[in-house]
């Protein structure tokens, strides 16, 4: 045969050596992207417990409260406004507001009932304060003023409750990254599953791939390139799915109860990045797997 | 059946060289079976042509696949290319495998994929670009008579141009040993001829031929010793030319009557021992 009698090659590129394997892809993409919208809601909903919880931290950080007592032939009244002056004068603070007697029987009105309180019912009085910063200034450097200024009083910087809400923050992110742990553990189990699966299922590609001098990490490469390209598929779809989620959260003006555990929607940076990289992490964690799965059963081959 | 191949055509393989697989009382077992093939000790001469025949069940298949290494042996070594198969490394194998091409009776083709990639296949697993290769693929396809079949897929050929598909994908990279197992099974006769002359071609061009069949018909049309396989023991017969010595007189002894007679028992496994299917 000479040359000129030689048919050309077919066009076009190589086909997939893997054959598709639909039936088998389905169910394994819509328990990825299952497994990934959960991850993101967990993510969403621990990163929306922790900003809650630092407004909550940051506005208590930032005031603080000073009861002033009734003392017998004092007005009461009088001795918070002094307070209030007072500590108006020290660096660091923002604002001191005196708070009157109608003020202080609202807050009690819970336990004493409202309208029916004597009026000859001392009742301690409260001064607000707001810091510049947090902790621009002490307790005790008010404490210590207002002992001077000999006035009976004390102070509170709700450190107490500030610890409360931050270990309750600590919580939840805890909770939401081990949700996402195991979440990313699951995923990866089920995809080498499937991955081993996939392989059992084309014993005869590997086996022609093996014969035909292929290496492991050859075929390896093959099942880690489909896994990745199912995983990112699957990880889209379950980011979009979260991120509507979030959408209807936020659109439906839950409570701020509510708010603490609901993933919400916001177009702050971390929250895009986040929906935009849980797709590639789901594709490496998908490949990965695939890959580790494949090897370990090549390995048991000669 | 035409019988016009002459034992000229074959290679004449170097004694002096290093054999490309040499087998030392090598046995091998499926599990805790009994040894399907028992103390195989043998040469195969680079460049040689032999024939392995033997009746179903008498261990063909698992020698092939010890030979293409598809199994490991229980006992015994086994040489490639001068390197001991115990010693070879996870990653050596691969590379061990491209120099030995085998062809499968069931043709074992990847119906996903067209005739061209398939046969391709060898090339493309070493990582060659598709513009490196195409031309050799193409070109190969024509000599095997498919050159118009290239974006077929295999489902739609026929069983002789199956086989040879299966063919142009064993010796596409050029392998030094060439392995068939029942290559003619599933053809008729005058394709079964095409490919045996097929198979000649490529040994003279130097390639190391194991030649699996049944077929004793196309066995005697070539000059080349025979493997015979029975009850996992093997037989190795030599050429007819070497078997026949011209005697003093100058006439050519003649195979008798009795030499066939045992051919057949071999083939048939008629020997009083139990067969088993081949594994």
């Amino acid at each position: 045969m000479t040359t000129h009698d030689i048919p050309p090659p077919p066009k076009g590129g190589s086909g997939a050596l893997l054959p598709p394997d639909a039936g088998r892809d389905r169910p394994l993409f819509v328990v990825a992207a299952i497994l990934v919208f959960l991850a993101c809601i967990a993510a969403l909903g621990a990163r929306g417990a922790w900003q809650q919880a630092e407004n909550w931290t940051s506005d208590l950080e930032t005031n603080l409260t000073v009861q002033i007592r009734p003392v017998i032939d004092s007005d009461v009244e009088a001795d918070a406004q002094q307070a209030a002056d007072l500590i108006a004068t020290l660096d660091g603070v923002e604002q001191a507001t005196a708070r009157d007697r109608a003020y202080a029987e609202a807050l009690v009105a819970p336990w004493l009932g409202s309208g029916n309180i004597p009026e000859d019912l001392p009742l301690p009085l409260l001064v607000q304060v707001r810091l510049s910063t947090p902790g621009s200034v002490s307790v005790s450097q008010v404490q210590t003023l207002l002992d001077n200024a000999g006035l009976a009083a004390s102070v509170d910087d709700h450190g107490q409750w500030a610890q409360a809400v931050r270990r309750a923050a600590s919580f939840a992110r805890t909770l939401a990254l081990s949700l996402l742990a195991l979440l990313t553990g699951a995923a990866a189990a089920v995809v080498a599953f499937a991955a081993r699966a996939s392989l059992a299922a084309r014993v005869d590609v590997i086996d022609a791939l093996h014969l035909s001098g292929a290496e492991d990490r050859f075929i390896a490469t093959l099942f880690q390139r489909r896994f990745f390209m199912l995983g990112l598929k699957a990880g889209t779809a379950g980011a979009l799915i979260a991120v509507l989620v979030s959408l209807l959260v936020s659109s439906g003006g839950s409570s701020a109860d509510m708010a603490f555990f609901l993933p919400r929607w916001s177009t702050n940076p971390f929250e895009l990045i986040m929906l935009g990289v849980a797709p590639l992490l789901a594709g490496a964690t998908s490949a990965l797997s695939a890959r580790l799965a494949v090897s370990t059963d090549l390995r048991g081959r000669w | 059946m035409e019988t016009s191949i002459e034992p000229s055509h074959l290679n004449t393989p170097s004694s002096a060289a290093e054999p490309v697989i040499r087998f030392d009382n090598v046995g091998m077992r499926y599990g805790r079976g009994p040894e399907v093939l028992r103390d195989l000790s043998f040469d195969l001469p680079r460049g040689s042509f032999q024939f392995l025949t033997g009746p179903s069940g008498a261990g063909k298949t698992s020698l092939l696949k010890l030979i293409y290494l598809a199994a490991k042996p229980s006992r015994g070594t086994i040489s490639y290319f001068g390197r001991d198969a115990a010693g070879l490394t996870r990653d050596e194998l691969p590379q061990i495998r491209r120099r030995v091409g085998v062809v499968f009776q069931e043709f074992r083709l990847l119906n996903h994929l067209t005739v061209f990639d398939n046969v391709a296949l060898p090339l493309r697993v070493t990582g060659r670009k598709r513009a490196d290769y195409a031309e050799d693929v193409a070109e190969l396809l024509a000599w095997v008579g498919l050159g118009d079949k290239m974006s077929a897929q295999p489902a739609t050929l026929s069983g002789g141009e199956q086989q040879r598909v299966a063919i142009a994908r064993a010796v596409v990279a050029q392998p030094e040993v060439l392995i068939a197992d029942e290559p003619t099974g599933n053809v008729d006769s005058e394709m079964a001829m095409r490919l045996l002359r097929l198979f000649v071609e490529l040994n003279k061009l130097g390639t190391t031929v194991v030649f699996a069949t049944h077929d004793l018909q196309l066995v005697r049309l070539l000059d080349a010793p025979v493997m015979t396989l029975s009850n996992g023991h093997l037989h190795i017969r030599p050429p007819r030319s070497q078997r026949y010595q011209a005697p003093a007189n100058g006439q050519t002894e003649q195979p008798d009557a009795e030499e066939d007679a045992q051919e057949a028992v071999a083939m048939t496994g008629e020997d009083g021992e139990e067969n088993r299917d081949d594994t």
